[in-house]
């Protein structure tokens, strides 16, 4: 399956942005066709096309939680990762009233939520690597206070910089103080490059989002173990599909489609990090050599698809738009309701001031990264960079 | 591109030109107000014009340099009894500032808006001089006089040789989503007025929150008996009648304010007439005015220009005229041609 030609300038090409979404794997586009007309029906109902529905969708639930190590009615399906953050957050909330933390680093569809709340955020050191000690303390203080910790939050993989986070010894902390403390963890970064089922195991609640990983938009999971069930009180009322966690007519074809994404990422992961960490070495090598390129953490802490990279003297937005012209996609920071871009509040946390954030741009590698475009890339990048540091484009 | 119906069609005749066009709306303020320009409903018309003419559109946050230039001195002013210049501080660091030598970085050749002014070529040496709009109840020229041939040399006004009328009609023939919107009117990052408030009250609500009002004594121009009192001698202009304590039957003008002493003196219609102007930080298009050489000055975005000379640190006007409030900019012309700028003292 190739990119609209029409959306890609003629010639060579380099989507760098994998961080921000993937193309579905061939494999999931053919799973998920015959449920869009074919096996259509409501996976509710009470005649055969329905529990021909049904089925799929239990296959594919069956299918994911042993990708990630669940148990298959411990998977909530959801319209994406932001609402799985969100159903963990306000969901745990609403059960059992009170305090709740996340790292200063995650995703905003995890710090919105917690911050609607009352929630607190914990530092993260300069790597961006949360503080286990602050965790801990910030939990012991809750529970001094009167009311122990409901929910602590720590992604699996950071969206930004790629820095995995130590999801275990976080559950650690924070049981040490209070045994009850649900830990969520947002792993949506992280089935293209780790064993989630391994990095999860003793998490309570877990978001999955399927375009990370070669699967659709628009579709996602929450894994919602044993006790973290039992205090979950749903966000949105219905007619109470998944556990009456999540109501709302399954969207069967986009479960079908992420399970079978999740199985390749998984299967083919080892060979899918060894490959893509080769090319993002050679990519982030060379634009160290050739124009000074800075990372923000070692890459013994990252993932292998991360190639964030800071450009002193230029402004990582213009350098967007320069390699954009050229056919090379990457990101910077976020944006806000306008499409403006804003500084990312990750950067921050990490301490670095505004000038030096602007300075960032995230290049994000996925499975179907080649060495075509790693190559292109770092050619249009390191004149895109020599043009910006001129302070005008070169006389034509 | 503000999504206003001018930019739009700016961007309109660049394009059936043959140029390659690119749009840009500069988001310059996330604050309370984001009901003037750049709110992100204009974003959206913006996005939704270049989609109709084929263009790419980008949103840029220069939220931090308008704050710095534009914003910190509307605030300063005010606490200094001055008048500030938002409009030409914006046009003069942000547009045709951090935008311009961002677009020179990306390799354009110029950046165009929709002001209704004209840059033309010197047939001679090439140089760039700034002319007024072509519409003079439209004419954007002032808000532009303090930029330099420095500017002005990567600067094109796409319609400033069109009437507003004729502006409107290329975007209904064309079918611009922008075609029948109304022009703002307003500072863009000052609501017009505050919730439940009268008029120039988003103003005084938006000074509030970052900075001290105090109020003054009025004083009489002639007597220098006290009159009474203002609730706020920092929104008071020079110029104002409304909200005066006027001592009679006569219409009074603010003729002078002190912020630090915290006094308004009024006076009639012939208090505030001048002979002359102070300017400081004065600007020149191309080559300076020689000292004595004869202009027209212009006193506000849609004040009337008066006959005048030029001399080293002021501008004598021929007949006694409305003073210029202090901090305010005065854009000196030579016929339709802006010559240059300096601020009132």
């Amino acid at each position: 399956m190739r990119p609209d030609p029409a959306t890609v300038p003629d010639g060579p090409s380099a989507y760098l942005d994998h961080a921000a979404s993937t193309p579905m794997r061939p494999e999931a586009v053919e799973a998920m066709l015959p449920f869009l007309a074919g096996t259509f029906a409501n996976p509710s109902g009470a005649h055969g096309p329905s529990r021909s529905a049904r089925r799929a969708l239990d296959a594919a639930r069956e299918e994911l939680a042993s990708v990630v190590g669940c148990e298959p009615d411990e998977v909530v399906f959801t319209s994406g990762g932001t609402e799985a953050d969100n159903l963990a957050v306000l969901g745990a909330h609403a059960g059992r009233p009170g305090p709740v933390l996340a790292s200063a680093v995650e995703h905003r569809a995890v710090l919105a939520p917690v911050r609607a709340v009352g929630g607190t955020v914990v530092p993260v050191d300069a790597r961006g690597v949360v503080d286990l000690d602050a965790a801990r303390e910030l939990a012991t203080g809750a529970r001094r206070d009167g009311g122990a910790v409901t929910l602590a939050s720590l992604m699996a993989v950071n969206s930004e910089t790629g820095v995995v986070q130590p999801v275990e010894r976080f559950c650690e902390a924070v049981r040490a103080v209070d045994g009850d403390t649900l830990v969520h963890c947002d792993a949506a970064q992280a089935l293209a490059w780790l064993d989630v089922s391994a990095a999860t195991s003793r998490c309570d609640l877990v978001t999955l989002s399927a375009h990370k990983f070669g699967g659709p938009k628009g579709t996602g999971a929450l894994v919602v173990r044993g006790r973290a069930a039992r205090v979950l009180r749903p966000v949105a009322h219905g007619g109470g599909q998944e556990r009456e966690l999540r109501p709302g007519t399954q969207n069967v074809a986009g479960a079908v489609a992420m399970a079978v994404a999740a199985r390749l990422a998984a299967a083919e992961r080892d060979a899918t990090v060894r490959r893509v960490a080769a090319l993002r070495d050679r990519l982030a090598d060379g634009l160290a050599d050739a124009v000074g390129a800075l990372e923000p953490a070692p890459r013994a802490l990252r993932v292998a698809g991360s190639c964030h990279l800071r450009f002193p003297g230029v402004v990582g937005e213009e350098l967007v738009l320069l390699a954009d012209r050229e056919g090379v996609s990457t990101s910077t920071g976020s944006a806000c309701a306008s499409g403006a871009r804003e500084p990312s509040h990750v950067l921050v946390a990490m301490g670095w001031d505004e000038a030096s954030a602007a300075q960032a741009v995230r290049i994000s590698l996925g499975a179907t990264t080649t060495a075509a475009e790693v190559d292109h890339a770092l050619r249009v990048v390191v004149r895109a960079v020599r043009q910006l540091r001129l302070g005008a484009a070169p006389a034509r | 591109m503000s999504g206003g119906v001018d930019s739009s069609v700016a961007a309109g005749l660049l394009v059936e030109d043959g140029h390659e066009v690119v749009g840009a709306t500069m988001k310059l303020w996330g604050g309370a107000s984001d009901s003037g320009c750049c709110s992100a409903a204009d974003v959206r018309d913006a996005r939704r014009v270049c989609d109709q003419l084929g263009v790419e559109h980008h949103v840029f946050n220069f939220t931090t340099e308008f704050t710095a230039s534009v914003v910190e001195p509307y605030v300063a002013e005010h606490a200094a009894g001055r008048t500030p210049n938002p409009c030409v501080e914006c046009n003069r660091h942000l547009k045709f500032g951090a935008l311009l030598e961002r677009a020179a970085r990306l390799g354009f050749a110029a950046v165009a808006t929709g002001h209704h002014a004209r840059v033309e070529r010197s047939p001679g040496t090439g140089r760039p001089r700034l002319r007024r709009g072509a519409d003079a109840a439209k004419d954007q020229s002032y808000v532009l006089a303090a930029l330099t041939s420095a500017e002005l040399d990567r600067v094109l006004f796409p319609v400033g040789a069109l009437t507003k009328a004729e502006v409107r009609a290329f975007a209904e023939r064309r079918g611009l989503a922008t075609a029948a919107k109304p022009d703002s009117q307003d500072v863009c990052f000052v609501a017009s007025r505050a919730p439940g408030g009268g008029p120039s009250s988003g103003r005084r609500s938006f000074l509030e929150d970052r900075m001290e009002l105090h109020p003054g004594r009025v004083l009489d121009a002639a007597t220098g008996e006290s009159l009474g009192e203002v609730p706020a001698v920092e929104l008071v202009t020079v110029g104002q009648r409304r909200g005066l304590p006027a001592g009679g039957r006569r219409r009074r003008f603010a003729v002078a304010i002190d912020t630090a002493a915290r006094t308004v003196v009024v006076g009639d219609e012939h208090d505030l007439l001048a002979g002359e102007v102070v300017l400081t930080a004065r600007t020149w298009v191309g080559d300076p005015l020689p000292v004595g050489a004869r202009c027209t000055v212009q006193g506000s975005a849609h004040g009337r220009p008066v006959a005048a000379t030029s001399l080293a640190d002021r501008v004598r006007f021929d007949r006694p005229s409305r003073r210029v409030a202090p901090g305010q900019l005065v854009a000196c012309y030579l016929g339709d041609e802006v010559v240059g700028s300096g601020v009132a003292c």
